[in-house]
């Protein structure tokens, strides 16, 4: 397969009946990215990804692989390979006949079949196994070997649909990894579809936050992660606390808002004039215990190793999400400050 | 049962739940078992004396008798396979979800309820000599003279299509609906054209149902009795093997002979059967869906 340079989604658009499922998606990929479509249950991820491939036709937009349109060919011509989330392997086929596939679909010299297909098995480190059906490996095992199907061909844009959310925890990071290795030196182009916020700022170079069809942001991993272009995204981000509260004071872009009767400065993320309701997000890591500050009670304590999380209520039943390595309990009152620069004020 | 043992059993897929069969074993047992082993011992006492094996001599001797397996294997085959091969291609365009396809699906299934009589008549009064169809054609001056497609091998033909296809067809649908319309799609993503993705992924699973469904219609076709005499040509082209055990039975009286005849009936229902299956064993017969 030929690469390409860009592949621009231009308003790609799906509906099915009176719902959008995908609404408007502007996005341009650039050879050897890797990026990651990331959002809640039934954003329409998986829609975008099965328009990219051919699976699914477009109800409104165009995709162009440089200067040529291809939302109209079929999938078998558009040479992307595709991992899908429950694997899809063909369940009569050996591992080696899965991975074979692709090639022997392209009519290449049986030779060549032999060698590609045994340097993917050994890639995804399956040669042991490569004479047994999918039915008889376990869900890491398939996983390797629909990633192993999909890259052996080398397409020019590899898609993959929650590729890991089988898997358990340690599984998880591992193949984390071995996808981003894969990636790097097989020089691929990747589409990753997650709702798994740390998976997908972990491996992507680029983040495409989704909410109900929509594009919300598309940004580096840490733009996402510190400046969430919406509260929504923020919420999705990790964003834990979500207060809505009353914008006081500006200056530039510093607003004053009030939290438990102290005020707090916080940065203007949009539109937001003194007297809005606004809505102020804040990681729960970087809201401390302290010895003065807003004052509160804490009233859920949950142990998670090195931190505890601590759920504490303000004195006006705002309730705040709190990290901390300190020994607290259930009861006790305490002070809390705010990170300076660290809480993002949205309008609501 | 101590530990141990139950251990063992559970090992070779054995269990206590096992003893749910058993009302149905009995009723087997009963309806089937014993018939036929009644019927076996029975043809083995010839009626005119002889050898255990008389009446089986006797069948095998006689040509007229002999030549009723062909003829019925020579109905039955193509009508099966026939069957099997319409089925597959209507089935995969209905697969999936549309308008309309609960009452397509109805038309295409009627003829069960319409028993091998009605379809006898119906076959009668459209290709019969004098039918509709013939009609046509002679008033079209397509034909000079009726073309002959009752009272011989094709009216008996027709009539197991007819009857024999809403089985093929439901069958092979609800066979093809159980395959994970996904893994079509991935061999789309790897480059396979229509035309591949059918060959190596759906015929391959679809081919041990496609087994079971072409012997049901087969054994369905091979007994087959009344079109063989309502739109066939009993005392020639369509004497098949049943009509031969229904003559010695009820014209000739004698239940040994008819026996024995139903018995080489049996025998090579089974050849047939065991054939099939034998080619069935050799296929992926596991799961069709994605796992988790
Ligand atoms: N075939 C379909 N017919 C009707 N609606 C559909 C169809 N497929 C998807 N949808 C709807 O489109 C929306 C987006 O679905 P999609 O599968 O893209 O979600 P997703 O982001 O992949 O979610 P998840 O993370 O749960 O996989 C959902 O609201 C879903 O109900
Ligand atoms: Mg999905």
């Amino acid at each position: 397969m030929t690469g390409f340079d860009q592949l621009r989604l231009e308003g790609v658009s799906r509906r099915f009946g009176t719902a959008d499922a995908l609404s408007g998606l502007d996005l341009t990929i650039e050879r050897g990215e890797f990026i990651a479509l990331l959002g809640p249950s039934g954003c329409g991820k998986s829609t975008a990804l099965n328009c990219l491939a051919g699976l699914l036709p477009l109800t409104a937009g165009a995709i162009w692989q440089d200067d040529q349109r291809i939302d109209t060919l079929p999938p078998e011509k558009r040479g992307f390979g595709m991992v899908f989330q429950n694997y899809a392997l063909f369940p009569h086929l050996t591992v080696r006949d899965n991975i074979a596939f692709g090639l022997r679909m392209r009519h290449l010299p049986k030779d060549d079949v032999r060698r590609r297909t045994t340097e993917a098995i050994e890639t995804v480190q399956l040669t042991e196994h490569a004479s047994k059906l999918p039915g008889q490996l376990s869900g890491g095992q398939q996983q390797r070997v629909a990633i192993a199907r999909a890259t052996v061909l080398e397409p020019s844009l590899v898609l993959m649909d929650e590729p890991l959310s089988n898997l358990d925890a340690k599984l998880r990071l591992e193949m984390r990894t071995e996808i981003r290795r894969l990636h790097q030196s097989l020089g691929l182009t990747t589409v990753y579809v997650t709702h798994d916020q740390e998976e997908a700022l972990s491996m992507a170079d680029r983040l495409v936050v989704m909410r109900q069809g929509k594009v919300q942001q598309i940004g580096t991993p840490e733009e996402v992660h510190t400046k969430p272009s919406t509260w929504h995204v923020a919420d999705f981000m990790g964003y834990r606390n979500l207060l809505p509260l009353k914008a006081s004071q500006m200056n530039g872009d510093q607003v004053t808002v009030d939290l438990g009767g102290t005020a707090i400065r916080g940065s203007a993320q949009g539109a937001v004039a003194p007297g809005d309701d606004v809505i102020a997000a804040v990681r729960p890591e970087d809201v401390k215990l302290a010895d003065q500050g807003v004052k509160g009670l804490i009233e859920v304590v949950e142990y998670q190793g090195r931190e505890r999380a601590v759920e504490v209520v303000l004195d006006d039943d705002v309730r705040l999400h709190v990290r901390t390595e300190r020994r607290v309990e259930a009861g006790e009152q305490v002070a809390l400050t705010v990170t300076p620069g660290r809480l993002l004020v949205y309008p609501s | 049962m101590s530990a141990i043992w139950q251990h063992r059993l559970a090992e070779r897929g054995v269990d206590r739940r096992l003893w749910l069969l058993l009302p149905a074993t009995i009723f087997v047992l009963l309806l089937f078992i014993y018939p036929f082993l009644y019927g076996l011992s029975l043809s083995f006492q010839p009626m005119q004396g002889g050898g255990v094996l008389a009446n089986y001599d006797k069948f095998f001797s006689d040509a007229y008798q002999r030549d009723t397996i062909a003829t019925t294997l020579k109905i039955a085959l193509p009508a099966a396979l026939l069957n099997v091969l319409a089925a597959v291609p209507i089935a995969f365009r209905l697969r999936g979800r549309f308008r309309g396809k609960r009452l397509l699906t109805t038309i295409l299934v009627v003829p069960i309820t319409l028993g091998t009589v009605l379809t006898a008549q119906g076959l009668l009064n459209y290709l019969g000599p004098t039918g509709w169809l013939n009609r046509v054609l002679l008033s079209l001056h397509i034909v000079d003279n009726p073309i002959r497609l009752t009272n011989n091998y094709w009216g008996v033909f027709f009539s197991l299509v007819i009857t024999g296809f809403p089985f093929a067809f439901l069958l092979v649908l609800s066979y093809l609906s159980g395959i994970d319309p996904t893994l079509e799609r991935a061999a789309a993503t790897l480059g396979a054209s229509r035309a591949q993705r059918f060959r190596r992924i759906t015929l391959p699973l679809l081919a041990p149902g496609l087994a079971t469904t072409f012997l049901l219609t087969f054994v369905l076709a091979f007994s087959v009795f009344p079109s063989a005499v309502l739109v066939g040509n009993p005392a020639g082209s369509t004497r098949v093997i049943s009509l031969a055990a229904y003559q010695a039975a009820y014209e000739q009286y004698d239940y040994s002979y008819a026996s024995a005849i139903a018995m080489v009936m049996g025998a090579v229902e089974l050849v047939v059967v065991a054939i099939v299956l034998l080619w069935r064993s050799r296929l992926y017969t596991g799961s069709t869906g994605g796992k988790g």
